[in-house]
């Protein structure tokens, strides 16, 4: 009996302790998340932009580069563009094309589930011998002179200063008039607000000076992103050398600030 | 179902993803079907009162009318259409200037104010006499539509009818800046080759007006019950078959300029034309109810059939234009979207019968014109002999 008793005790006095430790636990966890431990303090991706305290940037201008040389279809971009904004499935702010081309000059385009889960197998009816093949990463062109913002009848889509255009998801009609206009098919209507809805080259992230997040994840730096006003930044330096550089449908009129290295001419 | 775009149900060579969706469904193929047939019945009407086409004279108010209850309802299939209808009103509040779309609240506006204005000071007269007779709500109502004016002396007809000519004067060029103004909506979509034509507002304004002459020649039909005039008719078909001529020619020159022309535009056309849209384009529209209306139309304008016949064809073949007309706004509207603008692929679409914007939606907003016709009728007679002033003009 008295044995009994003892081993009682013993586990009553590890109960205490255990719930002591989960108390101690939870105090200590909470006040983590309440006290930002340094989640201030990211470093700057894209420089200068702490000293942009605004509404508007003013002394930059952002370009989007996308090298098509370098893409190797993993989708990863696709995936981080998914997780940043819940984008609904069937719906695309960003998608990845591969294009195939064989000797006999047939084209072979495709994009299953936008490119989503990444290229993993070959396409098998290709015709000819294959000639040549590479990826189209596509997103919001920003174009400097927008057919959306033309066509919007409220003005919910807009250019900002800094050469972003934007919706506001507050005064957006949903009439779908935009999604028509752009020569690009980069918008769509967004099943849960009911509001067009688009690529924004992460402008939430970029006024914090960090990078769109699917430049950020991108493992081959096939997609860039800075400020053509800074002679340091990368972009500026490929716009200003020797390249082979274009922008998508420039027939259309609509001046991308998207440029793409090493577009070919099958690439629509 | 998303509740929103409609999702095609396959698609052929390269879309781009986002190309799957129609985002402009059955709703905006009505939209510039019923505004079309507001401004159609209204050249009908001014034909009468403004180029005093005599013949017209029984079915000139009724045109009117007629194109009152269309407009009340040419908003429906938009508010339907829209994900915040309840924004709506920022169109017209905070327009934007560049936007074509802005544009409609205030043109739709002015123009229903045009409209409603004529219908009253065309049925003042009739409506001071039948308010003598009436009690009650009527009475009431006839006082408000009067603006509680009995003057019927020579003198204030004579002001009434100078108004009249005015306000259909000023009429036919909104009638035409209305539907013109539609079809600009779609030939200004530079990304769609199949739209971006000066030629849309044309080829809009046209099948307008045939698909309002066609309307009306069927309604009087149907709501006489055959006890038609057959001047009038008889006239009715000679100017269905003169709008038709001009619609179905320039329908069909845009598709050869485009063929003829042949650029890279040409191509993504020719595949969408012998693709998806080969039944509604080629089968239904230009076989079916463009080449075999013309050749009746043609039949009854040149050779004088007995009133037998002209009973038997004349609403026949409007209800075949009727369809035309819906057959072409389908074939722009939703075979505009069936291209990706990849240029290398199109999808097929079906609407969905319990869609939010699916075919019950569809019809239900057909249906609410001719309730609302029906409506206006009991307030405002349609025929002469159902009008005290125009069955004394008669006696007289």
């Amino acid at each position: 009996m008295e044995t009994m008793q003892e081993i009682k005790r013993e586990i009553d006095r590890d109960r205490r302790a255990f719930i002591k430790k989960v108390l101690g636990g939870t105090i200590a966890g909470s006040l983590l998340l309440v006290i930002p431990a340094g989640a201030m303090d990211l470093p700057e991706q894209i420089p200068g932009m702490k000293e942009e305290t605004g509404p508007f940037i003013k002394k930059k201008k952002f370009v989007f580069i996308v090298d098509v040389t370098r893409c190797i279809g993993c989708g990863s971009c696709c995936v981080a563009d998914k997780n940043e904004y819940q984008v609904p499935d069937g719906f695309y702010r960003t998608w990845v094309e591969r294009y195939i081309i064989d000797d006999l000059d047939n084209v072979y385009v495709d994009s299953p589930n936008g490119g989503l889960a990444g290229y993993q197998k070959p396409r098998e009816d290709i015709k000819g011998k294959v000639r040549d093949t590479f990826f189209v990463p596509k997103l919001c062109n920003m174009c400097e002179h927008p057919s959306c913002t033309q066509v919007c009848p409220v003005g919910a889509t807009f250019q900002t200063k800094d050469g972003f255009v934007l919706i506001d998801y507050k005064r957006c009609v949903g009439c779908g008039y935009c999604i028509q206009a752009c020569p690009y098919s980069v918008r769509y209507l967004h099943p849960v607000t009911r509001t067009a809805d688009k690529c924004t080259w992460c402008y939430h992230r970029v006024r914090k000076g960090l990078l769109p997040a699917c430049v950020n994840v991108c493992p081959v730096q096939a997609r860039k992103f800075g400020d053509v006003n800074d002679k340091n930044s990368e972009v500026y330096k490929i716009l200003h050398e020797p390249h082979v550089i274009s922008v998508l449908k420039p027939d259309m009129g609509n001046k991308p600030s998207l440029h793409y290295l090493g577009l070919r001419r099958e690439v629509v | 179902m998303h509740g929103l775009a409609e999702t095609a149900s396959h698609a052929a060579g390269y879309v781009f993803p986002n190309d799957l969706h129609v985002h402009w469904s059955l709703m905006i193929v009505l939209y510039p079907y019923i505004t079309g047939i507001v401004a159609g019945a209204f050249i009908v009407s001014s034909l009468y009162h403004v180029f005093h086409v005599k013949e017209l004279k029984p079915i000139a108010r009724f045109a009117l009318v007629f194109a009152l209850a269309f407009l009340a309802c040419a908003t429906m299939p938009l508010m339907n259409h829209l994900g915040h209808p309840e924004r709506a009103m920022n169109m017209m509040l905070t327009p934007n200037p560049t936007s074509a779309m802005a544009g409609f609240g205030y043109i739709y506006s002015a123009y229903a104010i045009v409209l409603i204005m004529e219908i009253l000071f065309i049925y003042r007269e009739t409506m001071v006499r039948l308010k003598a007779k009436a009690s009650g709500f009527m009475r009431f109502l006839y006082s408000i539509l009067t603006f509680g004016s009995d003057n019927i002396s020579p003198q204030a007809l004579k002001l009434d009818h100078k108004i009249i000519s005015f306000l259909a004067g000023i009429g036919i060029p909104m009638a035409c800046v209305l539907h013109g103004y539609v079809g600009f909506i779609f030939g200004g979509v530079k990304a769609n080759p199949l739209w971006a034509t000066p030629l849309m507002p044309v080829i809009f304004l046209l099948s307008a007006c045939v698909s309002g002459i066609a309307g009306i020649i069927l309604t009087y039909f149907v709501i006489k019950r055959g006890q038609v005039d057959m001047v009038c008719i008889r006239t009715c078909i000679k100017f269905l078959w003169g709008f038709f001529i001009l619609d179905f020619v320039f329908e069909m020159l845009e598709v050869f300029s485009h063929a003829y022309m042949a650029t890279h535009h040409w191509h993504t056309l020719h595949a969408l034309l012998w693709g998806p849209l080969y039944n509604s384009y080629w089968v239904g529209q230009v076989m079916i109810f463009s080449i075999i209306p013309f050749f009746i139309l043609m039949a009854l304008s040149l050779i004088r059939f007995s009133d037998g016949v002209v009973k038997f064809f004349a609403p026949l073949v409007s209800l075949m234009i009727l369809i035309q007309v819906l057959l072409m706004r389908w074939n722009v509207v939703i075979g505009g979207q069936l291209m990706s603008k990849s240029e290398r692929g199109s999808v097929f679409f079906r609407p969905e019968w319990l869609e939010k914007e699916g075919i019950l939606a569809a019809i239900i907003i057909m249906v609410a014109p001719i309730v609302i016709l029906y409506i206006l009728g009991k307030i405002f007679p349609f025929w002469q002999e159902d009008d005290p002033v125009a069955r004394q003009e008669a006696v007289g």
